[in-house]
C-alpha cells in the first residue's frame, strides 16, 4: 500500500467505533472474556484432542481389529477397554500420587522454559522454531562448564547456567542477525540451525572434551556432582531446582514484557514494526535482542536436560521434542508467561502420564505428540472449537501473528 | 528559490544496496580464490591427479574418464575466481554479480572435488546423476510452495505433506502395489493441503501456525503409527519400487545420458511438471487469474473471480504435487518408511522456492543446486575426506541459510502473500 | 433507462452506515454524491457493486429488481466502478489488467494476447484514453493508471459508471482532462455517479448533486441553483469555515534547511533527486504535488527513516542528515506520518500506550528500564482532554477510535514535546470535518508560537489554505515556489505536471 505500487495510498475510511473492547492486557490473559470463556475454549480444545486421541488408540489396536470380523461387539469392547486402560494410566501417571505430581512438575520444567522462549518471540512478531537447536547449544555450553571446570556447586551451577544462557543466546542470535540484516525469515533459518546444531552436537560428543572415556558412540561424560541440580524434595522425587529456575523465568518474562521499557518495544514491534520504527525504535536491534533472550531461555531448558536429570549425561537427542511442544505451549498460553506456565504444567502432565501409559498399556509415547498436535489445531482456531461446540464468541481473536517472507 | 551554501558538508554519495552486494560478493570470491589456491593447490601433497569417471561401466560407452591434475586445476580456478572478484569490486553491476557468483561457485565446487578425489577415482557421473535424483523432492516441494504462494497462501507444512504421503505410499504400496501407493500419497498430500486451506481461509488461522501444525501432526502421527503398527506388521513396510525407464539413444550420451535420460517416471514427471506449470502460470487464463488472486485479491474479486475457490483449488493441487514427492521417497528410493525420514527436505524446498523467485524453472534450478549439495555430502562421505561426516551432513542446511539470507539478492514474493482475504 | 436504489439500509457493528437511502441516476446524466469522509458514500457504492449486501432495500435497473451478490452480477447488469484505490495488479500489464476476468482464450485456456491488446486499443481510441497496452502498471504514473481503470470498466460494456473519489490523485490540469472524459461518457449515453467530498468539483461537473450525511440523504440540489456554502452546510450539518483563519506569518530564523538532497526509493529509483528548500520559524511551508513524486521519500529522509545518498539536512546549525528518528524527536521535531494506521499508531495498543510510543524510554514514563505506568496513564488522560479525543477512556484500544480521533492521538503525542519543527504528511486525510478543522487550527496555533511547519499534502486546497509558502514537487525535484495569496491554482497545477500541459 505504498508508493512502490504506484497506486495511491488508500484513504482510510472512518473506522466504525465498536463497543468498548478489552484492553491489551486483558486480551492477553483472556481475563476480559470472562473467566469462563478464557478457560472454556482451551478446555474444550484439550477435551476434543483427547477424544480424538481415544479414537486413534482404539483404531490402532491391531489385536482388537483382527478380532473384528469374528466378534464385532467383543472387539469394540476390547478397544474400549484398551482406551480405558490407556487413559487411566495417563491420568494416574500425571496426578495419581505425590510421586506422579512430582513427575508432572519434573516434566513441566523444561517445557515451561522452552514455551517462554517461543512466547517471547511471538510477542515480538517472531516465530522461533529453533528452540531445539538453542537447547542443544545452550545445554552443551553448560556441559562444557560442568565437565571442564572444578568449582563448588554454589558457583559451578550458576556458571554453567550462564554458559547455557550465552550459548542459547548466540545460537538464536544468529537467526536474529540474519533477520535484521538480510530479512531472512526466521522460520527457515531457525529450522536449518536446528539441524546444524544437531550435527554439531553429535560431532562434539565424539571429541575428548565431552565424550565419555572408553565409549565409541556420541555420549557425554557424566557430570560431576557439583554440576548436578540438587533435588527440591529429596532424592525420592525427581523435581530439582530446575523448577525454581523455570518459575523465576516466568516472572522475569512477565516483568520484561509488561513492566519494562524493553518489553514495551518488543510488543510494539510485534504488532507494528513500521510504527515502532517511526516512533524511534531500532527495530533490527530489537529483533536480535528478542531472539537472544528467547534463545537464552531455551538454553536454560537445555541446561536443565543435562544437569537436571539422571544419568547426567547426554546423547545428541537430549532436546527431544521439547522444541515443538514449546510452540503448542506458547499458543495454548496465548503467549502470556502465566498462560505458558499453566500450559507447561498441562503438557508436563501429559508427558508424565504418557510415560505411564506406555509402560502400562503399551501405547507409544508418540500418541502424546499427536494429542498435542491436535490441541494446537484446536487452540489455533478458536472458531473451530466454537463452531463444534456452539460456544458464542465474545471477541475477535487476532490470529495473524506473523508476516510473509518480506522480513 | 532558497539559496543555501555548502559549507562543511561533504557531498557523500552512498552506495546502493546492489552495489554493496556486488562488493561483498566480490570480496567473497577473492577470499575463495585465496582458499582454493592455498588449500586445494598448495595444500595438495605431491603431484596428484583426480580421475573423474564420466560413464558407468555398464553404459554404452563404458569407462570414459577425465584425468585432472589437482594442483593445476586449483591454480586455474583460483585465478578465475580472483579475476571475477576483482571485476565485481571495480565495476559493480547487479546482473554481473549473480552470474559471477554462479560461475564462481561452480568452479569452486569443481576444484573442491578435484582436491577431495586427489589420487583417487571418483564417479562424477554417479554424483551428477544423484544430483538430479536428490533434487526431485526438493523441486517438487518448491513447486508445491509455488502453487500455494502464488495465490498468497504460505505453506510451511510441505514437510508434513511429504512425510505423511511417504508413509501412506509405503503402506498402500506394500499392501496393494505401487500404483495404490501413488494414489494414496496423492490423496494424502491433497487432504493436508485442503486442511491448510480450510484453516487459513475459513478460520483465518495464521498460515505459518497452520503449516507448523501440519508438520507436528504428520510427524507425530506417522511416528506413532510406525512404532505401533509397522513394527508389528513388517510386511506393510516393504513397498515395491518403480524401476528406471531408459530412453533409447539419449541414455547413451556420455554423462548427460545418465544424468537425464535413465530415471524413473517421477524424475521425468518433475521436468514435465515444471514446464506445464510455467506455461500454465504465464500463458493461460488459469494462471492469470491465480496470480491476480495472489497479487491483489481485491482486484480479482471485483472482476468476479472467486478468490476463496481459487485458493482452495491451487493449494489442493499443490498438495497433489507434494504427494507425488512423498511417493517418490518411498516408492523409488527406499522401500522402508523411517521416522522423520524427510529430515527437513520440505523446508529446503521452501528455500528453493524463494531462491527460484517463485518461478517453476527457478525452482528447478534451485532444486538442482540443493540436490548437488546433498549429493556432494553423500559422495564425500564415501571418499573419506578429512572433514568429519557430521559437518558434511550440515551442507544442505548451511546452503539453505545462505540462500535465504539473500546472498542471491532480494526477491519479491506475491504481494498478498500470507494475508488472509476478508470479503466484507 | 434509470438505475435506482430504494430504501437501502446497511448496518455494521455499532454503526448505521446507510439509512434508508434513495438515489437514482438516468443514462446520459451525471449525478454527484457529495458527503464528507465517513458519511456512507463508499458503503453505498459497494452495495451497488455487489461487494456488500444491503440489510434492507433494493436496486432496480429500468424498473427490474437486481440480485447483486457479487461484482459479477453488477457487471452483468451493466454497472461498472472505478475505485478510489485502484483495483489494478501492479505486476501485470495494462492489457492483462483489462482482460482479467473476461480473458479472450482458446479452449484449453491459452490466452489470446493479441485480441486483448486490440480491445484495449479500441476503447483507448474511442474515448481518447491514451495508454500503452504492454506497459506494466507499476511503471505508470497515477493519472494513467486511472485511465486503465476506466478502460477496464468500459470494456465490460458498462451502462452506468461509478467514480469513487477519482480526483484525489490528479493535478488540476488532469482534473480538467478527467472532466472532459466524463462528459464524453455522458454524451455516449452512460449514466454516471460521481462520489466526492470536493464541493467545487461536484458543482462543476454534475447535473444533480445528492448530499449524504451520517448515512442519510439530506438534500438534492441543482448546481446552478445552489452555492458552495449551502452545500457545505448540508454536508456537515452546520456552518463550516471553508477557509483557515490565520494572520500574517511572523517569520524568524531558519529551522530546517534541506540542501541538494538525493534519496532512492524501495526500488532503487531516485525518488528525491536534488531537493533544496528551507523552513523558518513561524511559517508554514506546504509541499504540493501529486502523490508519487517523491514527497513520501523526502519526508522519510528528513525524519531519518531513509538514508540519503547525497545532500544534507540541517536543523539550525546541526547536521541531521544521518540522524535517526529518535534523534530528530529529541531535537524537537513532531512528525505526523502519512498513514496513521500503518506508521503512526499501533492499533492494538491502548491510547495510553500509543501516547508514549515515542517517549516511553525516558522520564517520566520510565525510570531506567522500568516503566512507570501510572505516570503514563496520567499523561494520557491529560492529553486526551487537551486534544479533544472522543473516547470512553484511555485504556481502550486505539482501533476503536474514529479516524479523526486517531489522528488527534498522534497529534497530541507529537505536539507534547518541546516542538521546534512540525512535519505533517497528509494530516487530514480521510477524517471528518470537525477533526480537520481542529487539526488545522492546532497547526496554525503552533506556527503562531514560533514553530516551523512543513506540510505535505496531495489535497491542493489544504496546502493553499494552510501554507504561507507553497512548494511544488515533481519527479523528485522542487518544480516551483508559489505564494498562495497571489498565485493561482492553475499555475501551481502546471508546476505539478512538470510545466508541461
Amino acid at each position: 500500500m505504498s508508493e512502490d505500487t504506484g497506486s495511491p495510498t488508500p484513504i482510510p475510511e472512518e473506522t466504525s467505533p465498536e463497543e468498548q473492547p478489552p484492553n491489551f492486557l486483558e486480551r492477553a490473559t483472556g481475563a476480559r472474556s470472562g473467566v469462563l470463556q478464557a478457560i472454556l475454549v482451551p478446555t474444550l480444545a484439550i477435551l476434543s484432542a483427547l477424544i480424538i486421541g481415544a479414537f486413534i488408540i482404539a483404531l490402532t489396536d491391531l489385536e482388537a481389529l483382527s478380532l473384528f470380523r469374528e466378534d464385532a461387539l467383543g472387539a469394540l469392547g476390547q478397544m474400549a477397554g484398551g482406551v480405558w486402560v490407556a487413559y487411566r494410566s495417563l491420568f494416574l501417571g500425571a496426578f495419581g500420587s505425590i510421586y506422579a505430581i512430582s513427575e508432572t512438575l519434573f516434566a513441566a520444567t523444561p517445557l515451561i522454559l522452552a514455551g517462554l522462549a517461543v512466547a517471547l518471540g511471538f510477542r515480538a512478531g517472531l516465530f522461533n522454531i529453533g528452540v531445539t537447536g538453542q537447547m542443544l547449544i545452550g545445554g552443551m555450553a553448560a556441559i562444557f562448564v560442568g565437565l571442564n571446570v572444578q568449582l563448588p556447586a554454589v558457583l559451578h551451577i550458576p556458571l554453567a547456567l550462564v554458559a547455557a544462557i550465552i550459548g542459547g543466546a548466540i545460537w538464536a542470535g544468529i537467526a536474529g542477525v540474519l533477520k535484521a540484516r538480510t530479512g531472512a525469515h526466521e522460520v527457515i533459518t531457525t529450522i536449518m540451525l536446528n539441524f546444524i546444531a544437531l550435527f554439531f552436537v553429535e560431532y562434539l560428543l565424539k571429541t575428548p572434551l565431552f565424550q565419555e572415556p572408553g565409549r565409541n558412540n556420541p555420549q557425554s561424560e557424566i557430570l560431576p556432582e557439583s554440576a548436578q541440580f540438587p533435588f527440591l524434595f529429596g532424592a525420592d522425587y525427581r523435581v530439582s531446582i530446575g523448577l525454581l529456575i523455570a518459575l523465576a523465568a516466568v516472572f522475569f518474562v512477565y516483568w520484561l514484557l509488561f513492566r519494562s521499557s524493553l518489553g514495551f518495544e518488543f510488543r510494539a514491534v510485534g504488532f507494528n514494526p513500521t510504527a515502532g520504527q517511526y516512533a524511534g525504535m531500532k527495530v533490527a536491534s530489537l529483533y536480535v535482542l528478542v531472539m537472544a533472550i528467547s534463545g537464552s531461555l531455551a538454553g536454560l531448558a537445555g541446561a536443565n536436560q543435562a544437569m537436571g536429570l539422571a544419568p547426567y549425561q547426554v546423547t545428541q537427542a537430549f532436546a527431544g521434542t521439547i522444541g515443538f511442544d514449546a510452540i503448542a505451549l506458547a499458543l495454548l498460553g496465548r503467549s502470556h508467561p502465566f498462560g505458558v506456565l499453566w500450559a507447561g504444567l498441562l503438557f508436563g502432565a501429559l508427558k508424565a502420564g504418557g510415560r505411564q501409559m506406555q509402560a502400562a498399556a503399551q501405547i507409544p509415547l508418540e500418541l502424546v505428540i499427536v494429542v498435542q498436535a491436535l490441541i494446537i489445531v484446536f487452540i489455533a482456531s478458536p472458531e473451530l472449537v466454537r463452531a463444534i461446540y456452539r460456544v458464542k464468541a465474545r471477541e475477535e481473536e487476532p490470529t495473524q501473528l506473523t508476516r510473509g517472507w518480506g522480513g | 528559490m532558497t539559496e543555501t551554501t555548502l559549507t562543511q558538508t561533504q557531498v557523500t554519495t552512498k552506495a546502493t544496496p546492489e552495489e554493496r552486494r556486488a562488493r561483498i560478493v566480490g570480496i567473497i570470491l577473492i577470499v575463495l580464490a585465496a582458499f582454493v589456491f592455498w588449500v586445494f593447490g598448495l595444500g595438495v601433497m605431491g603431484d596428484l591427479n583426480a580421475t573423474f569417471r564420466l560413464t558407468l561401466p555398464t553404459d554404452r560407452f563404458p569407462n570414459i574418464e577425465w584425468v585432472v591434475n589437482t594442483r593445476t586445476l586449483a591454480y586455474i580456478v583460483a585465478g578465475v575466481l580472483a579475476f571475477l572478484g576483482g571485476m565485481l569490486l571495480i565495476r559493480s553491476n547487479a546482473k554481473r554479480t549473480n552470474i559471477a557468483l554462479a560461475i564462481g561457485l561452480v568452479l569452486f565446487a569443481f576444484a573442491f572435488l578435484a582436491w577431495a578425489a586427489a589420487g583417487k577415482s571418483f564417479s562424477l557421473v554417479g554424483m551428477l546423476r544423484s544430483t538430479v535424483i536428490l533434487s526431485v523432492p526438493v523441486t517438487l516441494g518448491a513447486l508445491t510452495g509455488i502453487m500455494c504462494e502464488r495465490v498468497a497462501i504460505i505453506n510451511i507444512g510441505i514437510e508434513g505433506q511429504l512425510l505423511a504421503s511417504a508413509f501412506v505410499a509405503t503402506i498402500l504400496g506394500s499392501a496393494y502395489g505401487v500404483w495404490a501407493g501413488v494414489i494414496g500419497a496423492l490423496i494424502t498430500g491433497a487432504l493436508l493441503g485442503a486442511f491448510l486451506a480450510w484453516m487459513s481461509i475459513r478460520f483465518r488461522v495464521d498460515q505459518i501456525i497452520a503449516g507448523v501444525v501440519i508438520n507436528i501432526f504428520a510427524l507425530g502421527l506417522t511416528s506413532f503409527l510406525a512404532t505401533r503398527v509397522l513394527a508389528e506388521a513388517q510386511d506393510l513396510n516393504a513397498a515395491p519400487q518403480f524401476g528406471a525407464i531408459t530412453i533409447p539413444f539419449l541414455a547413451d550420451i556420455p554423462l548427460l545420458g545418465a544424468m537425464f535420460f535413465n530415471h524413473n517416471w517421477f524424475v521425468y514427471g518433475m521436468f514435465l511438471l515444471v514446464t506445464i506449470l510455467h506455461l500454465g502460470f504465464f500463458y493461460t487464463r488459469w494462471g492469470l487469474r491465480s496470480r491476480s488472486v495472489g497479487e491483489h485479491p481485491r482486484a480479482a474479486d471485483t472482476v468476479g473471480i472467486n478468490v476463496y475457490a481459487t485458493r482452495y483449488r491451487n493449494v489442493i493441487l499443490g498438495g497433489l504435487i507434494a504427494g507425488l514427492g512423498g511417493a517418490f521417497l518411498t516408492l523409488t528410493q527406499v522401500s522402508r518408511f523411517e521416522e522423520n525420514m524427510t529430515a527437513g527436505i520440505g523446508f529446503i524446498g521452501l528455500a528453493a522456492m524463494i531462491f527460484g523467485r517463485w518461478m517453476p524453472f527457478g525452482a528447478l534450478a534451485a532444486g538442482l543446486v540443493f540436490g548437488f549439495a546433498r549429493a556432494l555430502q553423500q559422495k564425500l562421505g564415501i571418499l573419506a575426506t578429512p572433514i568429519p561426516s557430521e559437518f558434511l551432513l550440515m551442507t544442505p542446511y548451511l546452503v539453505t541459510i545462505i540462500v535465504v539470507a539473500g546472498l542471491v539478492g532480494k526477491a519479491r514474493a506475491p504481494a498478498a502473500d500470507g494475508q488472509p482475504y476478508v470479503k466484507e | 433507462m434509470s438505475l435506482e436504489l430504494k430504501g437501502i439500509t446497511k448496518r455494521f457493528p455499532g454503526v448505521l452506515a446507510n439509512d434508508n437511502v434513495n438515489i437514482s441516476v438516468e443514462t446520459g446524466e451525471i449525478v454527484a454524491l457529495l458527503g464528507e469522509n465517513g458519511a456512507g458514500k463508499t458503503t453505498l457504492m459497494n452495495i451497488l457493486y455487489g461487494l456488500y449486501t444491503p440489510d434492507e432495500g433494493e436496486v432496480f435497473v429500468n424498473g427490474e429488481p437486481l440480485q447483486l451478490s457479487s461484482p459479477a452480477d453488477s457487471i452483468a447488469a451493466g454497472i461498472g466502478m472505478v475505485h478510489q484505490h485502484f483495483m489494478l495488479v501492479p505486476v501485470f500489464t495494462v492489457t492483462e489488467n483489462v482482460i482479467l476476468g473476461m480473458e479472450p482464450a482458446n479452449s484449453i485456456g491459452w490466452l489470446d494476447q493479441k485480441t486483448g491488446s486490440q480491445i484495449v486499443e479500441d476503447i483507448s481510441g474511442r474515448y481518447n484514453l491514451e495508454v500503452d497496452p504492454d506497459a506494466f502498471i507499476e511503471d505508470l504514473p497515477v493519472g494513467v493508471q486511472q485511465r486503465v481503470e476506466i478502460i477496464k470498466v468500459l470494456s465490460r460494456e458498462a451502462r452506468y459508471v461509478i467514480f469513487d473519489e477519482p480526483t484525489s490523485v490528479l493535478t488540476p490540469q488532469e482534473v480538467e482532462e478527467f472532466f472532459r472524459i466524463v462528459k464524453g461518457l455522458r454524451e455516449d449515453g452512460k449514466g454516471i455517479i460521481f462520489i466526492s467530498h470536493k464541493l467545487d468539483e461536484a458543482l462543476e461537473i454534475a447535473d444533480r448533486i445528492v448530499i449524504i450525511r451520517d448515512g442519510k440523504i439530506v438534500e438534492e440540489v441543482i448546481p446552478e441553483q445552489t452555492t458552495k456554502e449551502e452545500c457545505a452546510f448540508f454536508m456537515v450539518g452546520r456552518d463550516v469555515e471553508l477557509v483557515v483563519q490565520k494572520e500574517e506569518a511572523d517569520v524568524k530564523d531558519k529551522v530546517l534547511v534541506v540542501n541538494d538532497l538525493v534519496a532512492l526509493d524501495d526500488r532503487d529509483h531516485r525518488a528525491v533527486n536534488g531537493v533544496s528548500f528551507e523552513v523558518q520559524a513561524g511559517e508554514i511551508v506546504g509541499i504540493a504535488g501529486v502523490q508519487g513524486n517523491g514527497q513520501t521519500e523526502l519526508i522519510e529522509t528528513i525524519m531519518g527513516l531513509r538514508d540519503p545518498i547525497s545532500g544534507s539536512v540541517f536543523m539550525g546549525d546541526r547536521d541531521v542528515t544521518n540522524a535517526s528518528p529518535r534523534e530528530m524527536h529529541r531535537l524537537g521535531v513532531a512528525h505526523i506520518p502519512e498513514d496513521r494506521q500503518a506508521s503512526g499508531l499501533v492499533v492494538d495498543f491502548t491510547i495510553t500506550e500509543n501516547m508514549i510510543l515515542d517517549g516511553y524510554y525516558e522520564r517520566p514514563y520510565s525510570r531506567g528500564i522500568q516503566m512507570d505506568w501510572p505516570a503514563a496513564e496520567q499523561a494520557a488522560v491529560r492529553l486526551v482532554k487537551e486534544y479533544d479525543v472522543r473516547t470512553p477512556g484511555t485504556e481502550v484500544q486505539v482501533s476503536t477510535l474514529s479516524g479523526g480521533n486517531q489522528q488527534k492521538v498522534i497529534v497530541a503525542r507529537e505536539f507534547d514535546r518541546d516542538v521546534k519543527l512540525i512535519v505533517a504528511s497528509q494530516p487530514t486525510r480521510g477524517i471528518d470535518v470537525g477533526s480537520i478543522e481542529y487539526i488545522h487550527n492546532r497547526i496554525v496555533e503552533e506556527r503562531d508560537k514560533g514553530v516551523a511547519v512543513l506540510v505535505v499534502s496531495s489535497e491542493l486546497d489544504e496546502v493553499m489554505a494552510l501554507s504561507d509558502r507553497v512548494l511544488v514537487m515533481y519527479r523528485g525535484k522542487i518544480a516551483g515556489e508559489f505564494d498562495p495569496e497571489k498565485d493561482s491554482t492553475t499555475e501551481i497545477g502546471l508546476a505539478m505536471l512538470g510545466g508541461a500541459q
